[in-house]
């Protein structure tokens, strides 16, 4: 099954500034979009009104050609959303923290222990959070992503405190999602390259 | 719409884990509910430093103390309800969640009111004795302290989601909130009053349980608005 | 029907409609409030038991029936603003508020004032209705402190309207717990079972001097409201030919 996520005519105005105007875009299964720019060029903005935490001034974000609006509960049930923070409590253990993920959305919990493994965190999973370097609190970020089931990945700046070998996991994990029907959203200030459909937005 | 395989949580999960993880996050981090508290006895304990030792005084101004004094601590313990999710974007997490944002704000105003409402309704008896409070009464008290802090609460809850994140946030709450929470104090402390001097009381637990349940069915809405809109 | 509202709703329509709207407001009120006043003092007899000290209601009635008032046109163009995103409802709202806490601190004032002959003391702290009028003034407060707190725009609209609806539920829950905490006062005057109890010639400077400070009520709103989009729409294109028209 294929899912289509298309915009029309998007403008953001924050305060005085305009940040994009009538900015129309579409995204179908398998294909990635980019978001780029410099720091302060609007990507996160973007990024945020897709999901309707910042409220676009005109314009309409549709999934499957229904507008979010109007399925704002289900349209949450497909994406996994990893932004700059990592929306995961610093107190608690990266266990802890991942069952409350569970109980929020679909996950596929019995991936758990590989997933795990897979991004070197296996040995981590007990300690709480604060203790984690940043890298690692980025690769419990990746975790989230591999663990929901959503289609629809949407990721700000990545690739920001890892080193080269997190970076080639990032871009590992996101071709898999891609390969399996899954579409990302990536909003970053350095080239993805990644050989996949991608439409590039430059802000 | 979406893929066959994908099951969302029930509704009572998502209120339930928020609850409990609320509660875990204080069990490892105890300090949070001390503070209030004590705060709350200490303010009890300047009154009579201040109004003066005289037992006839102490008995008249008790109710109204420990009422101001709750109101108080209540007040303090609100404004980390949101912030470290706020700060973390634990918040935004939860805004994106497919489960209703209403569920999720009413399950942390519950653990909110087990690790702050809760103990002062327990450590209330204690204070009471000091203020000579006759057993009864002090059955009274803690009957509208457990009602009136569930509604402070909640009540404080919309006032802690729209001042998150903002600077200065801790006086404006206690600005906005303190009016609003003028008929739980009136209704709590006169309640305390009347049952002291030995006059009919129920009207003032009437009151109380109305307006909790009125809170309980509203706050967490306007909390739920209020949250989308500060995370902005 | 939707048109219109439609039409209302924009800033630049709704900028020229206030213009022609405030002399029909301001007229009639200044006027009623001249009768008023005159009346007021000078026709009305004195009172039987308050003697001259009675004439303060010419001030406090309106000003206390206005703070209640403006309150409420906080939370309905606050839900407007909310429920329809009609960006002119916040400018409303924003342009209220102000009025609202000046009308009630009025109303605090002149109550007080009037409570001094009558009571003996400047604050009576059992009187139910001031103690209301207070703690709708700290609602006020709270109100604009929120607005003031925040520095997008967009956003202190939406975050003030949301707690003007929670205030609004509020105000009648505080109104009747404070009648509860307190029952000593003076029943209400004006309107009673089987007419009003007051004498005709002290009620129709009562009556002309309600209309006439919600006239000028509305007079001030309105221009406010003028200021208040020409502010908030300074970016615009219509704003800027306005400015360079002159």
């Amino acid at each position: 099954m294929t899912n289509k996520l298309t915009a029309h005519d998007l403008t953001l105005i924050r305060g005085d500034r305009c940040l994009f105007e009538s900015l129309s875009f579409a995204l179908e299964s398998g294909g990635l979009l980019l978001f780029e720019g410099q720091n302060g060029s609007g990507k996160t903005s973007l990024l945020k009104t897709l999901v309707g935490i910042l409220e676009l001034e005109s314009g309409e974000i549709r999934w499957n050609d229904v507008p979010v609006r109007q399925i704002r509960q289900a349209f949450f049930e497909s994406i996994a959303w990893m932004a700059h923070r990592v929306g995961f409590k610093a107190d608690l253990t990266l266990v802890e923290n991942l069952h409350f993920e569970s109980s929020l959305r679909s996950t596929s919990m019995h991936r758990f222990d590989a997933v795990l493994e897979r991004l070197h965190l296996s040995r981590l999973k007990r300690l709480p959070l604060r203790s984690l370097s940043a890298g690692q609190q980025r690769r419990v970020a990746l975790a989230r992503m591999l663990l929901s089931d959503a289609e629809l990945w949407l990721m700000d700046e990545p690739f920001t405190n890892l080193d080269r070998e997190g970076r080639e996991l990032v871009l590992e994990i996101t071709a898999e999602h891609l390969g399996d029907g899954g579409m990302c959203v990536i909003a970053a200030h350095q080239d993805v390259p990644l050989d996949v459909p991608t439409t590039r937005i430059a802000l | 719409m979406t893929v066959g395989n994908v099951t969302t949580p029930g509704l009572i999960a998502g209120l339930l884990g928020t609850a409990q993880r609320d509660l875990l996050l204080v069990w490892k981090r105890p300090g949070d509910v001390l503070n209030p508290l004590f705060f709350f006895a200490m303010v009890c304990t300047l009154f009579p430093l201040a109004v003066g030792p005289s037992v006839e005084q102490l008995e008249f101004a008790g109710p109204g103390v420990l009422w101001v004094a709750a109101l108080l601590a209540m007040l303090l313990s609100l404004n980390s309800l949101f912030l470290s999710d706020f700060e973390d974007g634990s918040l935004e997490q939860l805004l994106l969640s497919p489960q209703p944002l209403v569920l999720l704000a009413l399950g942390k105003t519950f653990a909110h009111w087990l690790t702050s409402g809760l103990p002062l309704v327990i450590l209330s008896p204690l204070l009471a004795v000091a203020f000579r409070m006759p057993g009864e009464t002090i059955g009274v008290l803690m009957a509208t302290l457990a009602l009136g802090t569930i509604s402070l609460s909640l009540l404080g809850s919309v006032g802690a989601a729209l001042t998150v994140g903002l600077h200065r946030g801790t006086a404006l709450l206690s600005l906005l909130t303190l009016p609003l929470a003028m008929p739980v104090l009136i209704f709590g402390a006169r309640t305390v009053s009347l049952a002291a001097s030995g006059d009919l009381y129920s009207m003032g637990i009437y009151a109380l349980a109305a307006y909790a349940v009125g809170a309980l069915s509203l706050a967490p809405f306007a909390t739920a608005a209020a949250l989308r809109i500060s995370n902005e | 029907m939707w048109t219109f509202f439609h039409k209302l709703a924009s800033p630049p329509h709704f900028y020229r409609l206030a213009k022609t709207l405030i002399p029909w407001f301001a007229v009639p009120g200044y006027l009623l409030l001249v009768y008023g006043t005159y009346a007021g003092l000078f026709l009305a007899p004195p009172d039987y038991q308050q003697g001259d000290a009675f004439r303060i209601i010419y001030v406090h009635v309106p000003a206390a029936y206005l703070s209640m008032m403006a309150y409420m046109i906080l939370a309905v163009a606050g839900g407007i603003g909310l429920i329809w995103r009609m960006k002119l409802a916040h400018a409303v709202a924003a342009s209220a508020a102000p009025i609202g806490a000046s009308f009630t601190f009025l109303a605090l004032a002149t109550g007080s004032i009037w409570g001094r002959p009558m009571w003996g003391t400047w604050w009576e702290w059992t009187d139910p209705r001031l103690m209301s009028e207070l703690i709708l003034l700290f609602l006020y407060f709270g109100y604009m402190a929120l607005r003031g707190a925040i520095d997008d725009t967009a956003k202190a609209d939406k975050a003030s309207a949301v707690l003007a609806l929670v205030g609004a539920v509020n105000v009648p829950i505080i109104h009747f717990s404070v009648e509860w905490w307190s029952s000593l006062h003076q029943g209400p005057t004006l309107v009673r079972e089987g007419g009003p109890a007051m004498d005709t010639a002290m009620l129709y400077p009562l009556l002309a001097m309600i209309f006439g400070f919600t006239f000028v009520f509305g007079a001030m709103l309105l221009r406010r409201i003028r200021t208040e989009v020409l502010h908030r729409e300074r970016r615009t294109r219509w704003v800027k030919d306005l400015v360079l028209a002159d």
